[in-house]
């Protein structure tokens, strides 16, 4: 078996293959807990996780505090709201208050991206977990993606995923790219040329596409990814309306995809924007198994950086 | 005080000189330059064997924070950093606190530095008042007041109307403008250069056409009026095509690049560095290559450093957080000999980027080892080898990119109006 030597996952580009395998086959494992009537293992008892959200979030910050308190961790979230950066305090003193309190983790979201990295060179004794930053990562969504994937079609290796909207402000299509790549999928990208990041298709088995049809063309997977007005500026494009017309996903051109494609979506969803509503809730939607792998990967995640073994 | 600076390699381009020879000072000028000159009497001798012996060095782009921000440098350490990496002057720019767009704070900077400096400084003046960009500054005032040029460096002026007529007003006064070229627009909330590095990073970029639309319209505003213009800072391959062409059609336009964008590529960006952010921000290997070109074939006319010292506070961020820009006195000299280690520029060519043009550009008197001239004189040791380390620069700030880096050849001694300032 795979040793995980890291202490932290801030971005699947600082991991390989073989790590990737063994957090996704660790998730596998975790599903189990998460199925079972009392659903808790002594695992991380005694380990203190932070989760400091500098940037609002639902899925992801519920996510990780399930994931902490199914290992018996104890778990405490900060938000922007309730911490001192509102008072103007620097990241750095935020960590360095925090990290009196010794903890053992501390999940992070921010929206500046690379300030995992300034973190854990200040706080070299705790674990940092990157739960999304700027545009440049978010580690959890990529893995909790490629097992949804791995659920439906048993591997990820051959498999053509096409991920659609605005590649420029995402970090969960740098994160599928980052790891799909390494674990042998072919990436296609589609969007708007005005929100297509230079460079991106030397990022790995990336292919940018000129049109949303040539992308999701016999595709296993469709991820479309929400248009994110607040990121973007008003320079993009016209409107949702016009987007939507292109780069939406609509019953009629989901019929492009295999017959068996899988379709999914990060979430929050812009019904009538990037998906139409039907395709939201239609058979080939995969959107709430994403949900619930989600606390999985989030468990195997936690229970990898603090190096224990699993009971 | 007599000096003697015997034995070295007399790098002089302005006489045409690259030999061994003697210097002899008096009174602060040059009085000879020759073989085997006499040892004056009660002159102080500084052997210069296996050193080149130029013309004082000089940085026509330096931030010194004085007044205003001398939490991050002032003029006394900011001089002293120039004459530890062998400037004997230096132009500060005008983005102070409050800034340079009155005769007092001109004279408040002169003053300082001639009782306090270690070198000459010769102040750059706004060329909008309160560098807010809506309306012209007293050049005529600065000028008198002693600035060589007007700048709002930092900013570029928007308003191309304001631009024209500042080029034009400039001319009249004689003063020379320096731009800072940037389309503002284009530039957003950009970080970096835009490119594979930014969109690896998730950082947002700066293209940079938004230098090269800036650059384009100085060149032509300088045409249309028929005045001269200095491009400050330039860093892309697109701005040296746009001047190399101007200046084949005789636009009087002159320009700087600075020694990290003929070094450092955005890779250096990798590890969210904030050390290797600047405005504008490093590029990619082929605006280095086309820096390198421009030097070499005279469409860059200098070299000089943007040093821009930012406290450690301000640079221990977040990298959106973090302040634009480096020092680079102290790290100029080394890493511009590389050119000629490289084969790109001659060291004849390197002396007139770093001191012949710059005061040829701004009518600083200065540049020359002729009889007569003011004796500002820098000592170069070619072949010493050090590192760059923190602990030994003379800046109040430490935010370079080069730290721990292994260099090769510095100023040993530097002379000011005969007066060594400077020794290894």
């Amino acid at each position: 078996m795979a040793e995980f030597k890291h202490k932290d996952i801030i971005a699947l580009r600082d991991l390989n293959k073989e790590e990737i395998e063994l957090l996704l086959s660790t998730a596998e494992s975790m599903r189990e807990i998460n199925s079972r009537e009392i659903k808790k293992v002594p695992t991380l008892r005694g380990r203190t996780i932070i989760n400091l959200f500098y940037e609002a979030s639902t899925r992801t910050r519920t996510s990780f505090e399930i994931a902490g308190k199914r290992l018996s961790a104890d778990t405490v979230n900060i938000t922007t709201a309730s911490s001192s950066a509102t008072k103007g305090e620097t990241l750095a003193d935020t960590a360095l208050n925090l990290l009196a309190m010794k903890p053992d983790i501390i999940v992070m979201r921010h929206a500046v991206s690379g300030s995992h990295y300034f973190l854990s060179e200040k706080l070299p004794s705790c674990s940092i977990i990157n739960a999304g930053d700027g545009a440049h990562e978010h580690p959890s969504q990529g893995l909790l993606d490629m097992l949804t994937m791995k659920d439906k079609f048993g591997r990820l290796d051959g498999l053509k995923v096409a991920i659609v909207g605005d590649i420029t402000h995402s970090r969960v299509a740098r994160s599928n790219i980052q790891g799909l790549t390494k674990m042998g999928s072919a990436v296609f990208l589609a969007g708007p040329p005005t929100m297509m990041p230079p460079g991106v298709e030397r990022l790995g088995n990336v292919t940018v596409c000129d049109s949303m049809k040539e992308a999701i063309q016999d595709a296993d997977v469709v991820m479309m990814l929400r248009i994110q007005q607040e990121r973007q500026g008003k320079t993009l494009m016209p409107n949702t309306r016009e987007y939507s017309r292109y780069f939406g996903l609509n019953p009629e051109n989901v019929k492009l995809a295999k017959p068996d494609a899988m379709v999914m979506h990060p979430g929050p969803i812009n019904r009538g924007v990037e998906m139409s509503s039907c395709v939201v809730d239609g058979d080939q939607s995969w959107i709430l198994k994403q949900v619930e792998n989600g606390v999985a990967v989030r468990m195997a995640m936690l229970y990898h950086v603090c190096g224990g073994e699993l009971e | 005080m007599n000096l003697l600076i015997k034995g070295g390699r007399v790098i002089d381009p302005s006489q045409n000189i690259d030999a061994i020879m003697d210097v002899v000072v008096e009174k602060g000028l040059v009085k000879e330059i020759g073989a085997e000159l006499t040892v004056p009497a009660g002159a102080k001798v500084i052997d210069a064997t296996g050193k080149y012996v130029v013309p004082g060095l000089i940085d026509m782009h330096v931030h010194l924070r004085d007044p205003g921000l001398e939490y991050k440098e002032d003029i006394v350490s900011g001089t002293r950093a120039a004459a530890a990496g062998g400037f004997t002057s230096v132009c500060c720019m005008p983005n102070t606190k409050p800034v340079i767009d009155n005769k007092a704070i001109v004279s408040y900077i002169i003053n300082k530095a001639k009782h306090e400096g270690f070198c000459n400084v010769f102040p750059v003046g706004n060329i909008t008042y309160g560098m807010h960009g809506e309306r012209m500054a007293e050049m005529g005032e600065l000028k008198e007041a002693g600035c060589v040029a007007v700048s709002d460096d930092g900013k570029p002026v928007s308003n191309s109307e304001l631009m024209r007529r500042a080029l034009e007003y400039a001319r009249g006064i004689g003063i020379l403008v320096i731009s800072h070229a940037e389309e503002l627009d284009l530039v957003g909330a950009g970080v970096m250069n835009e490119g594979l590095t930014s969109t690896e990073l998730g950082l947002k970029g700066i293209p940079r056409v938004a230098e090269d639309i800036a650059t384009a319209r100085e060149v032509m505003l300088a045409e249309y009026t028929n005045s001269p213009i200095h491009i400050a800072h330039v860093s892309t391959f697109g701005s040296v095509r746009i001047i190399r062409e101007a200046k084949a059609r005789g636009v009087r336009v002159t320009c700087e690049t600075a020694p990290h964008y003929f070094t450092l590529t955005d890779d250096a960006v990798r590890g969210y560095d904030t050390n290797a952010k600047m405005n504008p921000p490093l590029r990619e290997a082929a605006d280095v290559a086309a820096i390198k070109e421009g030097l070499k074939d005279g469409t860059i006319d200098c070299i000089a450093t943007d040093h821009a010292p930012h406290h450690l506070d301000e640079k221990d961020v977040e990298f959106n957080e973090a302040m634009n820009g480096i020092i680079g006195l102290e790290t100029s000299l080394p890493l511009s000999l590389r050119l000629v280690e490289d084969g790109v520029l001659t060291l004849n060519q390197l002396v007139d980027k770093m001191s012949v043009n710059p005061s040829n550009i701004l009518v600083l008197n200065r540049g020359s080892l002729k009889a007569g001239s003011i004796a500002d004189i820098t000592v170069i040791d070619p072949a010493v080898q050090w590192t760059v380390e923190k602990e030994k620069l003379a800046s109040k700030s430490k935010n370079s990119p080069f730290l721990g880096w292994n260099v090769q050849g510095r100023a040993s001694a530097t002379v000011l109006a005969g007066k060594i300032v400077y020794s290894v």
